[in-house]
C-alpha cells in the first residue's frame, strides 16, 4: 500500500538526513580545521566566517560541523548500545519470564529511581570523561527505558493467541521471538529508537554543557554552548547557534519518530466480519 | 395515524473515517431507511454486524458516534422533525423524552458515582421532579425490575454490583424520567444465557407496566421475538423486510430473512462411542494463582476418534481452562490425560513433537490467532514445514490443497489476515490446524465472535471435514444451539465441575439436574411466548446472580 | 484495604531509597577509578596517595564504609567536603532552600497552565488549535534547557534589559527582588516541564472522554460543561494529579542545568561544581538528596492515584 508522507515528517526526514551527511563528511566539508585560530575573538557573521568565530577566534561553522560528528557519533553509539541491550533483555524477560524477568525488572526499577542526569553525574565524578565512558554510562542508563518498553510490548504480544498457537505447535524460543513477536513489535521499537537517540543527544549536550561530557579540544555542540556562553551577556549570540542545532536535530528526529508510531495501526485487527 | 410516536423517513447516515496516512473517506452507513413506531409499541431492529442498527437507534436522540452524521431524511418524534431542532432542543429531549440503554452497563456507568445519583440525574437535570420523589420512583423501578434489596442498591457503586443487575439498573435509569421512547441497544448480549433470560423478562415486564415505546436492537432473532411487536430486518445499512414479529418468524418473505430464521437447523446424526477413546481426561483438578483459585474440580471426560465432544458452560464454568490443561498450557494439580492409551506429559515442554502435532487448536478470535505480519501461505505452510519438512513448491501445492478444502480459492495464498473477512479468517485457522494432520482438534468458542450465517458456514465446514479426515473435536461453547448441531456427546460444566455427561441424546433428554434444566430452559427459542413459558416452570434461580 | 496499599507503597519507597543509597555508594566506590589518584592526579607520590586513602577511610572494606556513611546520614551528618573541608549539611542548607524556592514557583506557574492548555487541546480535539498546541509541545520537549535559557538571557537580559541574566540571591533579600532575580530561570524551568505535563494531561482527559459513561451522560441531555464537571473531571482527576506530580519530578533534573545557566546558588550548581572537582562525599550526599526527592514525588503520585480510585475506596 503506497502511503503519503505528511509534510512534517518529510521535513524531519530531510533535515535529519542532512545532519547525518554533514556528520559523516565533516572532514571534507569544514572550511577550517578543528583547532585553527582563523580570526579574532567572537567575530560577527561574515562571508569569511558564515557563523562568525568563537571565544578563541576559531571558525564557528567548522566547529559546528566537527561538533555534529562528535555529538551524533556518541549519541548513535550510545543509542545502539542502549537499544540492543534493552531490547534483547526486554524480549527475553517477557518470553522467558520467571526469576530472570523478576530480577531484571527490579534492577531496572532501581536504576530508574534515580534521574539519568543525576546518576550520570555521580558516576562521572569518579570516572574520567572519555568517549568510551560516556557511551557506556549513557547507553546503560538509557537501556532501562528500552527494556521497559520492549518488555511491555513483548508481554502484550506474548499472550496473543497467535504466539500461543506457535508455542502449542512446539516452536522454539527463537522462532517465537524473531518470527512471531519481533515483526509486530517493530514499529513501536523503531519509533522508540528515534526518541532514545534524541534523549542521548540531549543528555550528552547537557553533560558537555556542564563541563563533564566531551572534553576540549574536541568539539561537540553542548561543549560549544559552554565555551561561548559568556558572550551572551555582551550580546554575542555565538552560544545560541550550537544550541539551536541541537534543537533542530531533536525536533526533526522527533517528527520522524512520531510519524512512524502513528503510521502503523493495522496490528489490531477488528472483530468484525468485513 | 394519530398515535404514531416516531416516524423516520428515508434516513441516510454517513461517516467519515481517517485512515492514517491516507485521504479521509466518507462511507454510507445507513441508506434510505424508513420506519414508524406507535406509542407503547416495541419495534425490534435486527441485523448482523455492520447493518447500521445502532446508528439508526441513536438517530431519535440526534446523536452520532465518532464521525457519524445524518445527511438525509427526517426523524419525526411526536410530530417534530428533530433533525431541524437546535442543539438546546435536542439536549432537552435526551434523557427526558428519549432514553438509552447501552450494551455494556459496566462501562456505561460512571465508576466514581453511586448508582442512585446516576439514576435520578436526568430527572433532576430536566426539572421533572424533586430529588426525594425521583429516588422514590427509582426504588419502585428497582423493585419492578426484581433487583435485590431495592431500597439500598442505589447506595452502591457500579463495580459493587453484578453485570446482570447493572443492566437492570440501567433500564431503571432509562425509565426514571418517564420517557416516551427507550432505545435498547443489545441490552442482554454481553450477559450469560441464564442471566440474560432474567434481564429480558424484567425489561419486558417494565416496558408493559410503564407503557413506554421502545426500539429494541439486537442480532439475535430469538431474543427480539420475545419482546417486539414488530421487527425490521436490516442488512448493510438497508432495509430488508419489515413486519409483525409473527410474520417475520413464521412467514419470512425475503431470502435473507429466511436464512436468518432457519440458521439454527443443522441436522447431525449422533455417532455411537467406540471402545477406545482417543483422549481421556481423568480426575483433573486445576487452579490459577498458586492453587488458590480452583477452576477445575475432578473433571473426567473421554473423546472418541472421529467424534465430537461438546463442553458447554457459562463464563467461569472452567471450560476454557479444561482446554488449557489438555494442551499442556496449564499444569493440573491432580489427574492425568491419556492420548491413544499413553499418558501425556502435563507440561507443554514435556511433550514430543508428535504429541503436539496430533493435538491442534482453533481459537475464538481468529484475527488475533494469526500473526498479522504473516501471509496466509506462511500461516498454513509453517506447520507443514515444522512437522513434515515440506518446502518450496511442494509446500505451496499442499497449502493450495488445504485452501480448496476449506472452500477458499488458492489465490488467497498471498493475502494477509487483515485482508480477510471474519469467516475467512476462521477458515484459515481451520486449515492451519488441518495442515498438521491431527487426530484431535480443540475448538474454543470458534463461532462465538461470528454472525449467525457465517457461524453456520463454519459449523457445516467442520462437520464436513470430520467426515473426510476422521478427526475428533473437543468443542467448547456456551451456545446450546451449536451443541445440538455438532455434538456426539456432551459435558455440561458448572463452576468447575462436570454436572452432566453422556451421549447427546441422553444429556438432552429429561429428567435433568437443576443446572442443566436452567441452562436448557434459558436458551431463547425462536417462538413467540417462549419467554413466559420458560420463566414459569424453572427449578433453579438464575445462576449468574 | 486502602491504608494497607498506601503503607505498602511507602514501605516500597523506603526500600527503594535504601537500594538507591547502595547504588550511589557503589557507583562512587567500586568503579575502577581510584578516588585518591583522581583527586591528586597522575603525578602524586605513593606516600601522598596512601595518606589520602587513610584520611578518607579508603582502606576499610566497602561495606564498613557504606554503613558508616549511611548511619551518618540518618543522624543528619552528610560528611565533610574533600575540597573545602566544610560540613556538607551546613553548606547545603541554604542552597536546598534556594532550589526548592525556584522549583516551587516554576510549579506554581506550570501546573495550572499545563492543565488549562491540556483542557483547551481536548476541547478542540483533532482541530487546528489542538494540532498547534500538540506540535509546539512536541517541539519544546526536544529543545535543550540551555537553548531556552540563553534565548531568554539574550532577549530579556541583554537586548531589553528587563530581568537580570545572572540570578544572584542572598540572605534577607527583599521578596520582590528575589522574584525578579528568579524570573528568567523560573520561566526556563516552566517551559521545560510545561509541554510534557500538558501532553500527558491531554492524554489523560482524552482517555476519560472516550469512555462509555461520557456518552451516557451526553445522552441524558447534560450540557458539555455538566458532562465535564460531573462525569469527566472526577474520573480524570486521579490521572491528572499523577501526571502533575510525576512531572514535578522532572524538575529535579531540569533544575541542575537551569541553575548553571543562571549561576543560581542552588543544589544543582553545587553538585556540578563538586563533580568537576571529584569531591566524592558531596556528590554522594547531593545525589542521594536528589534521588530522595524524586522517589518521594513518585510515591506521592502513587498514593494519590490509590486514594482517587473508587474501586479501592469502596471495595465490594
Amino acid at each position: 500500500m503506497p502511503r503519503r508522507i505528511p509534510i512534517g515528517a518529510l521535513i524531519g526526514l530531510v533535515v535529519t538526513t542532512l545532519f547525518f551527511l554533514v556528520a559523516i563528511f565533516a572532514q571534507w566539508i569544514a572550511p577550517y580545521a578543528l583547532g585553527d585560530i582563523a580570526g579574532g575573538v567572537w567575530e560577527p557573521i561574515s562571508a569569511k566566517f558564515l557563523f562568525g568565530t568563537d571565544n578563541l577566534g576559531r571558525d564557528l561553522l567548522s566547529r559546528m560541523i566537527y561538533g555534529a560528528q562528535t555529538t551524533i557519533l556518541i549519541a548513535v553509539l550510545a543509542t545502539l548500545l542502549s537499544f540492543s541491550m534493552g531490547a534483547i533483555l526486554g524480549f527475553t524477560a517477557a518470553v522467558v519470564g520467571g526469576w530472570f524477568d523478576m530480577l531484571m525488572s527490579r534492577f531496572v526499577d532501581l536504576l530508574m529511581a534515580i534521574p539519568t542526569l543525576i546518576f550520570s553525574l555521580v558516576v562521572l565524578s569518579v570516572l574520567p570523561s572519555t568517549l568510551v565512558t560516556l557511551i557506556l554510562v549513557m547507553g546503560t542508563l538509557d537501556a532501562t527505558r528500552v527494556f521497559r518498553l520492549s518488555r511491555a510490548v513483548a508481554s502484550d504480544l506474548n499472550v496473543m493467541d497467535f504466539v500461543e498457537a506457535a508455542k502449542l505447535r512446539g516452536e522454539g524460543k527463537w522462532w517465537v521471538i524473531f518470527a512471531e513477536i519481533l515483526p509486530n513489535a517493530l514499529s513501536p521499537l523503531v519509533s522508540e529508537l528515534g526518541l532514545r537517540f534524541i534523549y542521548a543527544v540531549l543528555v550528552l549536550s547537557a553533560l558537555s554543557f556542564l563541563g563533564l561530557g566531551v572534553q576540549p579540544p574536541a568539539a561537540d555542540w553542548g561543549g560549544m554552548v559552554k565555551e561561548n556562553k559568556d558572550g551572551i551577556v555582551f550580546g554575542i549570540p555565538a552560544a545560541l547557534i550550537p544550541a539551536a542545532a541541537i534543537a533542530a536535530l531533536a525536533i526533526s528526529v522527533n517528527l520522524v519518530a512520531d510519524w512512524i508510531l502513528n503510521r502503523t495501526t493495522d496490528l489490531k485487527g477488528g472483530r468484525g466480519n468485513g | 395515524m394519530a398515535d404514531v410516536l416516531l416516524d423516520i423517513r428515508n434516513l441516510r447516515i454517513e461517516a467519515t473515517t481517517y485512515p492514517p496516512g491516507e485521504q479521509p473517506m466518507t462511507i454510507t452507513i445507513v441508506d434510505n431507511v424508513s420506519l414508524t413506531l406507535e406509542k407503547g409499541k416495541v419495534l425490534g431492529l435486527i441485523g448482523e454486524s455492520g447493518a447500521g442498527k445502532s446508528t439508526i437507534g441513536l438517530s431519535p436522540m440526534g446523536y452520532g458516534r465518532g464521525g457519524v452524521r445524518i445527511t438525509g431524511g427526517e426523524v419525526i418524534l411526536n410530530g417534530r422533525d428533530i433533525l431541524k431542532q437546535g442543539k438546546n432542543a435536542i439536549r432537552k429531549l435526551r434523557g427526558h423524552e428519549v432514553c438509552y440503554v447501552a450494551q455494556s452497563a459496566a462501562a456505561a456507568f460512571n465508576p466514581a458515582q453511586r448508582l442512585m445519583d446516576q439514576v435520578v440525574e436526568s430527572s433532576l437535570k430536566h426539572g421533572l421532579t424533586n430529588r426525594a420523589e425521583a429516588e422514590r420512583r427509582a426504588v419502585a423501578l428497582f423493585r419492578k425490575l426484581s433487583l435485590p434489596d431495592p431500597e439500598n442498591i442505589g447506595e452502591r457503586y457500579p463495580h459493587q454490583v453484578s453485570g446482570g443487575q447493572l443492566q437492570r439498573v440501567m433500564t431503571a435509569m432509562a425509565l426514571c424520567p418517564e420517557p416516551v421512547l427507550i432505545i435498547f441497544d443489545e441490552p442482554t448480549t454481553a450477559l450469560d444465557v441464564t442471566t440474560q433470560i432474567d434481564v429480558l423478562a424484567a425489561i419486558k415486564q417494565a416496558i408493559h407496566a410503564t407503557g413506554v415505546a421502545a426500539l429494541y436492537i439486537t442480532h439475535d432473532l430469538a431474543v427480539v421475538a420475545q419482546v417486539a411487536d414488530d421487527i425490521m430486518v436490516l442488512r448493510n445499512g438497508k432495509m430488508v423486510e419489515t413486519g409483525t414479529a409473527h410474520q417475520i418468524i413464521k412467514e419470512p418473505k425475503q431470502a435473507y430473512t429466511q436464512a436468518l430464521v432457519s440458521v439454527r437447523h443443522i441436522e447431525h446424526e449422533e455417532k455411537q462411542p467406540t471402545p477406545k477413546p482417543i483422549l481421556s481426561v481423568k480426575n483433573v483438578t486445576a487452579a490459577y494463582g498458586n492453587g488458590i483459585l480452583k477452576v477445575l474440580k475432578n473433571v473426567s471426560v473421554d473423546i472418541h476418534p472421529g467424534q465430537t465432544l461438546a463442553v458447554v458452560g457459562e463464563s467461569g464454568s472452567g471450560k476454557s481452562t479444561l482446554a488449557r490443561v489438555i494442551t499442556g498450557l496449564l499444569q493440573p494439580q491432580q489427574g492425568e490425560i491419556t492420548f491413544e492409551g499413553r499418558k501425556l506429559s502435563n507440561r507443554l515442554g514435556g511433550r514430543t513433537k508428535e504429541d503436539l502435532r496430533q493435538l491442534q487448536m482453533i481459537y475464538q478470535m481468529a484475527d488475533v490467532a494469526m500473526n498479522p505480519r504473516h501471509t496466509v501461505g506462511t500461516i498454513i505452510g509453517r506447520p507443514l514445514t515444522f512437522y513434515f519438512g515440506l518446502k518450496g513448491a511442494e509446500r505451496d501445492r499442499r497449502v493450495k490443497e488445504l485452501l480448496e478444502e476449506i472452500e477458499m480459492g488458492k489465490g488467497f495464498i498471498d493475502r494477509y489476515p487483515a485482508e480477510l473477512s471474519g469467516g475467512q479468517k476462521q477458515r484459515v485457522c481451520i486449515a492451519r490446524a488441518l495442515a498438521a494432520k491431527p487426530k484431535l482438534i480443540i475448538c474454543d468458542e470458534v463461532t462465538s465472535a461470528l454472525d449467525p450465517l457465517v457461524a453456520n458456514g463454519i459449523l457445516k465446514l467442520l462437520l464436513n471435514l470430520q467426515q473426510i479426515e476422521q478427526v475428533a473435536y473437543l468443542f467448547i461453547t456456551h451456545d446450546l444451539a451449536t451443541v445440538r448441531s455438532i455434538a456426539d456427546s456432551i459435558a455440561v460444566m458448572y463452576r468447575g465441575e462436570v454436572v452432566r455427561y453422556g451421549a447427546k441424546s441422553q444429556v438432552l433428554t429429561p429428567p435433568f439436574d437443576d443446572y442443566t434444566d436452567l441452562l436448557l430452559s434459558s436458551v431463547p427459542e425462536l417462538e413467540l411466548g417462549w419467554l413466559e413459558k420458560a420463566t414459569a416452570g424453572r427449578k433453579m434461580a438464575s445462576a449468574g446472580n | 484495604m486502602v491504608p494497607k496499599l498506601i503503607a505498602q507503597r511507602i514501605a516500597l519507597g523506603i526500600l527503594l531509597l535504601v537500594a538507591v543509597s547502595v547504588l550511589i555508594f557503589a557507583g562512587t566506590n567500586l568503579l575502577p577509578g581510584d578516588v585518591a589518584q583522581a583527586i591528586l592526579g597522575k603525578t602524586a607520590t605513593p606516600l601522598a596517595l596512601e595518606n589520602l586513602r587513610r584520611e578518607m577511610g579508603l582502606n576499610d572494606p566497602a561495606y564498613v564504609r557504606y554503613f558508616h556513611w549511611l548511619f551518618g546520614i540518618l543522624q543528619g551528618d552528610l560528611g565533610t567536603a574533600l575540597t573545602t573541608k566544610l560540613d556538607i549539611a551546613a553548606s547545603i542548607r541554604e542552597r536546598l532552600w534556594n532550589t526548592l524556592f525556584l522549583a516551587f514557583w516554576a510549579a506554581i506557574v506550570a501546573v495550572p497552565l499545563a492543565v488549562i492548555l491540556g483542557l483547551v487541546a481536548v476541547h478542540h480535539h483533532n482541530r487546528p488549535v489542538d494540532k498547534l498546541i500538540s506540535g509546539l509541545a512536541l517541539a519544546s520537549t526536544s529543545v535543550p534547557e540551555f537553548f531556552i535559557g540563553y534565548l531568554l538571557v539574550y532577549f530579556f537580559a541583554v537586548k531589553f534589559q528587563i530581568f537580570p541574566g545572572i540570578s544572584t540571591v542572598y540572605d534577607g533579600m527583599p521578596f520582590l527582588d528575589r522574584m525578579k532575580a528568579i524570573a528568567l530561570p523560573c520561566t526556563a524551568l516552566t517551559l521545560g516541564i510545561l509541554a510534557h505535563m500538558m501532553r500527558m494531561t491531554r492524554a489523560a482527559i482524552l482517555n476519560v472522554m472516550q469512555s462509555a459513561y461520557i456518552e451516557t451522560a451526553e445522552l441524558k441531555g447534560l450540557t458539555a460543561f455538566e458532562v465535564i464537571r460531573k462525569h469527566a473531571l472526577p474520573n480524570a482527576l486521579a490521572p491528572i494529579i499523577n501526571v502533575v506530580i510525576l512531572n514535578l519530578a522532572y524538575l529535579v533534573v531540569g533544575v541542575v542545568v537551569v541553575e548553571v545557566i543562571f549561576v543560581y546558588p542552588g543544589m544543582g550548581q553545587y553538585l556540578v561544581d563538586h563533580v568537576a572537582m571529584r569531591d566524592v562525599p558531596v556528590v554522594q550526599a547531593v545525589g542521594l538528596i536528589f534521588a530522595a526527592v524524586y522517589i518521594f514525588l513518585n510515591v506521592v503520585a502513587d498514593v494519590a492515584s490509590i486514594l482517587a480510585n473508587p474501586r479501592l475506596r469502596h471495595p465490594r
